[in-house]
């Protein structure tokens, strides 16, 4: 009789463990089966990219009714370059003169420079600018104080679009050292953006949570304001100054509206990426293995950088949004 | 003694003012060199007719007496600009009629035959925004700027699609990668990595991905047997185009606030839940949806904004057209076409910056009215 009930008992407990375990690998199966399909989404633009920058490019279209887009099954470096496409016995161009790779036909590496220099100017000059206002604003005593961070707080919410073309006018009568005005030029396309409110904005969030102590004991030393900006307030902020140069950098890589106008009549000179591509894109004949060559350089670098430090990515546009 | 600290301590009050002003000076420069005259400017020039390149024009010199050409200094003129970016007309078209019987002329399908709308349109200097019939009157809608209208209306459109849309998106994908799962921020990483590329760039790369005869997409979806589309190339599909790719590139970045905003909320809210019986639909429902008012607040009202700024996706994948037949032109483009490539109208263009300003504002403030409803 007890063994029975023990049975019972046992039995049904196991066809309870049993129904539980079910439903755990359904629910894991759908959890993950929706993920995967969601990362395929957002990744295979991408990887159509990195393999038709690799293929000759009479096959780059027809591989697109097949998996074959995902496959470099034939493998070249013709769209990155390819020196000798005059010559008859090219090995990179079936067709002597006819098929010029990217490196050829533009100066990529000098584009590519351009966007690294405005793009890093602005987050180093930005940095220094932005945090040392915000300094001012958060720890120390003045007239107007108030004021001013009211007027940087409403100032956030300008959109660049809207001053773009009265900008411009302002910097075509801008004089310069080196030139007439700041058209085409790397300034023209820095300056304008090192200050911006939104970082001082997250610098003073983050400043003003530092305790007054610290300055104390370092005025107590003999420190003045800007030895305690300097050895105190910086090192001890390094999260915030990571957040801003991320946020800085990820509004910058792809600026294109304003290097459109104020670089327009530049050239490959002092175009940034983005604008070279537009450039790039109308050209003819438009040959779409130089194009994803293009788009490969330009977009694999970045992505690399982001591996590496994406914690850091990750933390700093949280903030943004916490904080914002 | 007393006298001596005051003092000292007035002296340092005074350095570290003239300090403040030293460490501001830099930003204060710049903001208000490069921030705030334009913006000021702005408002300036849309009362002008100012335009890029001013056209010459020849005068007499007063003091040497000879004629000189010099740069045509540009005129207030007012409203005009906003009256032509703004101005609206409603006419009623006459059928035709033939003139000996007076009846009413049909065509072979026994549709009546009006008059064309260039007759109406003409006179006034208009464009055709419309024609629609109602109760058997047809009406013709003129614009001054026809395809600024165009250009608010799919705004509008990309804006109520794409809003909605990209929120819930990102916050399901916030969901999916909070799991306390193996490979969560792997797929975390996957799902934001399109945040980090050039928008001009992968704008290229979809615009290879949407061609209609032979690109990746229409060959994915004919396994299904869906479409094929014309996507880019056709007025109904170019803005739905445009608005897939943009939540791709963009979804990534407030799922990630709204992770920041999941992993805030406190463990004993949904052990608590869960104690009172409330299954994972219910804790979503009561626990996860209140806690993330404030995120979801930020999120909508960013995305909003940054949404009424497309530009960049259109002006590549359309050549800077807007096109087809309008379908994709957005204010910003409409703008810089305007005042910088075709017909650089800078006065003009500016009336369209302020338009547009006031348009983000006012949306903005009744965003957040509405949202925050019910807050104390």
């Amino acid at each position: 009789m007890a063994t029975t009930l023990e049975y019972a008992q046992s039995s049904e407990a196991r066809a309870l463990e049993r129904r539980a375990w079910i439903r755990k690998v359904v629910f894991y199966t759908l959890d993950y089966g929706l993920m995967i399909f969601l990362a395929l989404f957002f990744l295979f633009p991408i990887v159509v990219m990195v393999v038709s920058s690799v293929k000759p490019d009479d096959i780059i279209t027809a591989d697109m009714r097949s998996l074959n887009a995902f496959i470099p099954r034939e493998f070249t470096t013709a769209n990155f370059s390819c020196p000798d496409y005059q010559s008859p016995g090219s090995l990179c161009s079936p067709r002597p003169g006819e098929n010029p790779g990217l490196f050829e036909r533009l100066p990529f590496g000098k584009i590519f420079f351009n966007t690294i220099f405005v793009t890093t100017s602005i987050v180093v000059g930005g940095l220094l600018i932005n945090s040392m206002a915000a300094y001012a604003l958060a720890r120390l005593d003045w007239p107007g104080r108030r004021i001013v961070l009211t007027i940087i707080i409403a100032l956030i919410i300008i959109p660049f679009e809207s001053i773009a073309v009265p900008l411009l006018l302002i910097v075509r009568e801008l004089p310069w050292l080196t030139g007439p005005n700041w058209l085409n030029t790397y300034h023209v396309q820095i300056i304008p953006f090192m200050a911006d409110a939104f970082s001082i904005f997250l610098f003073y969030q983050f400043f003003i949570g530092i305790p007054k102590d610290f300055d104390e004991a370092a005025r107590v030393d003999g420190a003045s304001g800007f030895t305690i900006y300097r050895r105190i307030i910086v090192p001890l902020s390094r999260p915030v100054f990571a957040t801003v140069a991320i946020l800085q950098f990820l509004a910058y890589w792809g600026a294109y509206l304003w290097p459109l106008m104020a670089t327009a009549s530049g050239g490959f000179d002092i175009q940034p990426l983005p604008v070279a591509m537009q450039v790039f894109f109308g050209q003819a004949p438009r040959q779409w293995g130089d194009v994803m060559a293009f788009a490969s350089l330009a977009t694999v670098p970045v992505l690399i950088v982001f591996l590496l430090f994406q914690k850091w990515f990750v933390q700093s546009v949280a903030s943004a949004g916490v904080k914002g | 003694m007393a006298v001596h600290v005051k003092a000292r301590s007035g002296g340092l009050q005074r350095r570290e003012r003239y300090l403040a002003y030293g460490m501001m000076a830099p930003a204060a420069v710049l903001l208000i060199l490069f921030l705030i005259v334009p913006f000021v400017m702005a408002f300036g020039l849309s009362f002008t007719n100012q335009s890029l390149v001013p056209p010459l024009e020849t005068v007499v010199d007063e003091t040497t007496g000879e004629t000189v050409q010099r740069q045509k200094p540009p005129t207030v003129i007012g409203f005009e600009n906003y009256q032509n970016l703004l101005r609206i007309h409603i006419f009623t078209v006459e059928p035709l009629v033939d003139e000996q019987t007076g009846e009413v002329l049909r065509d072979e399908t026994g549709g009546i035959q009006y008059e064309r709308a260039r007759t109406y349109l003409r006179p006034e200097r208009l464009e055709e925004l419309f024609q629609i019939d109602l109760f058997g009157t047809r009406y013709l809608v003129g614009a001054g700027d026809a395809s600024f209208y165009r250009s608010l209306l799919n705004i509008f459109q990309f804006v109520i699609i794409v809003v909605p849309v990209q929120t819930s998106l990102a916050l399901f994908l916030a969901i999916l990668v909070n799991q306390k799962i193996r490979g969560a921020n792997f797929f975390r990483t996957i799902y934001f990595s399109p945040v980090v590329t050039a928008m001009a760039i992968v704008a290229v790369l979809w615009f290879f991905l949407y061609n209609p005869s032979d690109g990746l997409i229409n060959n994915f979806l004919k396994v299904f047997n869906i479409g094929p589309f014309q996507w880019l190339e056709h007025p109904a599909s170019a803005l739905i185009a445009i608005i897939i790719m943009s939540i791709w590139q963009g979804v990534g970045f407030q799922m990630v606030i709204y992770l920041a905003g999941l992993q805030e909320i406190s463990e004993d809210l949904y052990e608590a839940a869960s104690i009172d019986g409330a299954n994972r639909l219910q804790q979503f429902r009561f626990v996860t949806l209140p806690s993330l008012r404030n995120t979801t607040l930020f999120v909508a009202i960013s995305t909003t904004i940054l949404a009424f700024k497309l530009f960049v996706q259109v002006d590549v994948m359309t050549f800077g057209r807007g096109g087809p037949e309008n379908a994709t032109i957005t204010p910003i483009l409409h703008m810089v076409n305007e005042g910088f490539r075709s017909a650089q109208r800078v006065g003009y263009a500016a009336a369209i910056a302020v338009v547009f300003v006031l348009i983000v504002l006012a949306i903005s403030l009744i965003q957040r009215r509405v949202l925050s409803y019910g807050d104390h």
